[in-house]
């Protein structure tokens, strides 16, 4: 559905997006992370034809951005990172105004207008001014102003700043809700966002794409390694958590064993494997064999902002050194 | 040209939601109307004094009152006129709606003609603040019709000119009082242009009093329809529009 080709941005002096490829289904969500000022803004007004490309192509809906932007303007619907309100109006006119400049009319854009705005839950401000709209439901109204042409692409900037956590929510919701008739392109730093919303990730730094995976994938791929949360009980004698920590080292496959807490007669430990290794069925023979009983074992996912501030340069670079993450530093000028 | 009725009737709505346009009203008409008393009066006094001094034909009112209110006009205009055009673009750009409109599928001339239109029409609505003062002329007294119309027209096209001028320096600025200053300075700049034809010849001294908006008034003022001073209008609409499409465009290519 998006097809971006080394795409590049150059404004007078700085380099905003460099390079950059990558593609997008139909009908996925697809989140682009960066920290502020990574290119984010940039790529996704490439992609709404706000800004022409400086290089590299962009092809939304089967149009190209700089060919047939008429085109593309009728595909996409976008929502920049601060609503694009006018607060002089009212809820209900504002949106079909928008209905009108996407060009929409009559009966039928009457009705869109009561869909959208019950499905954005601002059908009850429907005839207030926006000047008087608290941000969560501006934030909404910005939203619907988006999706009021049934667009095939849904460009999101920052769809929940600013706003708070109960709102944060519904807005997730909303959006996840979208998926499946739109496709998604949702930026952001928030990475639970990303964790929560997204099927796919975009990570991009300095202009550049340093990851394109599955949230999942990604979680996996940046580290290589399971971290394991292992809970030991003594069975008859009080447990010393130094010979359990001894023993649990001492497994194949394990490369540091971080002692938790202990309570009573269970210690927990955090066991982390080597590279591409599975230690959960070891862990577990081994506690057992030793006369101990396992309490718990699960593993823990290696938190996408440890892979996120590894990937952006935030974070030294795990010992593993995986491909993606090489990738970034050598492309950064420290 | 839907799009640009869309985008006119948006900002017409959106100067009388305001209080914008009834401000601007208010204060034209009681200045116009403060004007108009005067001429009026004036004119009560001399026609008196000429029937004393026994005079045959009665004075012209077109002559006295509606060429004068006229031209008074086209100058109030001159100091309304950045009020109007100011907030058309540098709004957009300091709220960021600009972006809606530059990524819905509209073109960007179709935007800056409907706003045009829409500072025009309001523009027109001033005008018909001055129709209801003169309406008592043709009430009480008998002047020709025809030189009025052509005044307005005149009016029209001179207020058309100088929104286009407006309409280009809004789409410089995020900001409202930048735009409004600098139409303000281009509208003064244009009246003031034919002073120099007063002591100079030269050819270039032509070409600055040709360009002054004020010199092409004087034959619409007296009733003439000159299709030189028309074409003079019709080009610095042209010349405006042109220019504000051109640097929304450039806007896209430097932000």
């Amino acid at each position: 559905m998006i097809t971006v080709k080394s795409l590049t941005k150059r404004y007078a002096r700085t380099l905003a997006v460099d390079h950059i490829s990558f593609e997008v289904q139909k009908g996925q969500i697809v989140g682009f992370l960066g920290p502020n000022g990574a290119g984010k803004t940039t790529t996704m007004r490439i992609l709404t034809c706000f800004l022409p490309p400086s290089e590299g192509s962009a092809n939304v809906a089967g149009f190209d951005v700089l060919e047939q932007p008429m085109e593309v303007k009728r595909r996409i619907g976008y929502l920049p990172e601060s609503p694009p309100v006018y607060p002089e109006m009212e809820v209900r006119e504002y949106l079909s105004f928008v209905g009108k400049l996407k060009g929409m009319s009559g009966a039928n854009l009457a009705k869109r207008v009561s869909e959208v705005a019950e499905r954005c839950a601002i059908a009850d401000v429907q005839s207030k001014l926006i000047a008087k709209l608290s941000k969560g439901y501006r934030q909404r109204v910005g939203l619907a102003q988006a999706i009021i042409h049934n667009p095939d692409v849904l460009v999101l900037d920052e769809p929940t700043a600013g706003l708070d956590p109960k709102q944060i929510n519904e807005t997730r919701d909303l959006i996840k809700s979208l998926a499946g008739d739109h496709t998604i392109i949702l930026s952001t730093h928030i990475l639970p966002e990303v964790e929560q919303t997204c099927e796919q990730v975009i990570i991009i730094n300095q202009g550049k794409v340093v990851a394109t995976d599955t949230v999942h994938n990604l979680q996996n791929r940046a580290r290589g390694v399971e971290s394991v949360l292992v809970e030991v009980e003594g069975r008859d004698s009080a447990l010393d958590s130094k010979t359990v920590q001894q023993r649990l080292e001492k497994v194949s496959g394990v490369s540091r064993v971080v002692f938790r807490e202990a309570h009573e007669n269970r210690s927990s430990f955090e066991v982390e494997s080597l590279k591409d290794r599975f230690i959960r069925a070891d862990l577990a023979r081994a506690v057992v064999e030793a006369g101990w009983n396992l309490n718990e074992l699960h593993a823990t996912a290696v938190s996408l902002e440890k892979v996120f501030l590894q990937l952006t340069g935030g974070e030294k670079v795990a010992p593993e050194v995986p491909a993606a993450a090489a990738q970034i530093s050598e492309g950064e000028p420290q | 040209m839907r799009n640009i009725w869309i985008i006119c009737n948006k900002e017409l709505r959106s100067y009388f939601t305001s209080p914008v346009a009834y401000l601007l009203l208010t204060m034209f008409a009681i200045i116009f109307g403060f004007f108009f008393w005067n001429s009026v009066g004036y004119f009560d006094r001399m026609s008196l004094q000429s029937q004393m001094r026994g005079q045959s034909f009665p004075m012209s009112v077109n002559e006295y009152v509606i060429r004068p209110l006229l031209s008074n006009i086209s100058v109030i205009g001159l100091f309304f006129i950045p009020m109007m055009s100011m907030r058309l673009f540098a709004e957009e750009k300091r709220t960021g709606t600009i972006e809606l409109l530059a990524t819905s599928p509209i073109r960007d001339l179709e935007v800056i003609v409907g706003k045009w239109l829409a500072a025009v029409m309001l523009y027109a609505v001033l005008l018909l603040f001055t129709a209801a003062n003169f309406a008592f002329l043709f009430k009480y007294g008998n002047p020709d019709w025809r030189p009025l119309a052509i005044g307005y027209l005149g009016l029209l096209l001179q207020a058309g000119g100088l929104l286009a001028v407006g309409t280009f320096i809004s789409t410089l600025t995020k900001n409202q009082i930048i735009a409004g200053a600098g139409t303000f300075a281009a509208c003064l700049m244009l009246w003031v242009l034919e002073w120099v034809a007063g002591y100079e010849t030269a050819p270039w001294a032509k070409v600055l009093a040709y360009c002054s908006v004020i010199t092409h008034y004087e034959s619409f003022g007296k009733g003439v329809l000159d299709s030189k001073d028309a074409i003079y209008y019709v080009s610095l609409i042209f010349l405006g529009l042109f220019l504000s499409s051109r640097s929304l465009e450039s806007l896209r290519w430097r932000s």
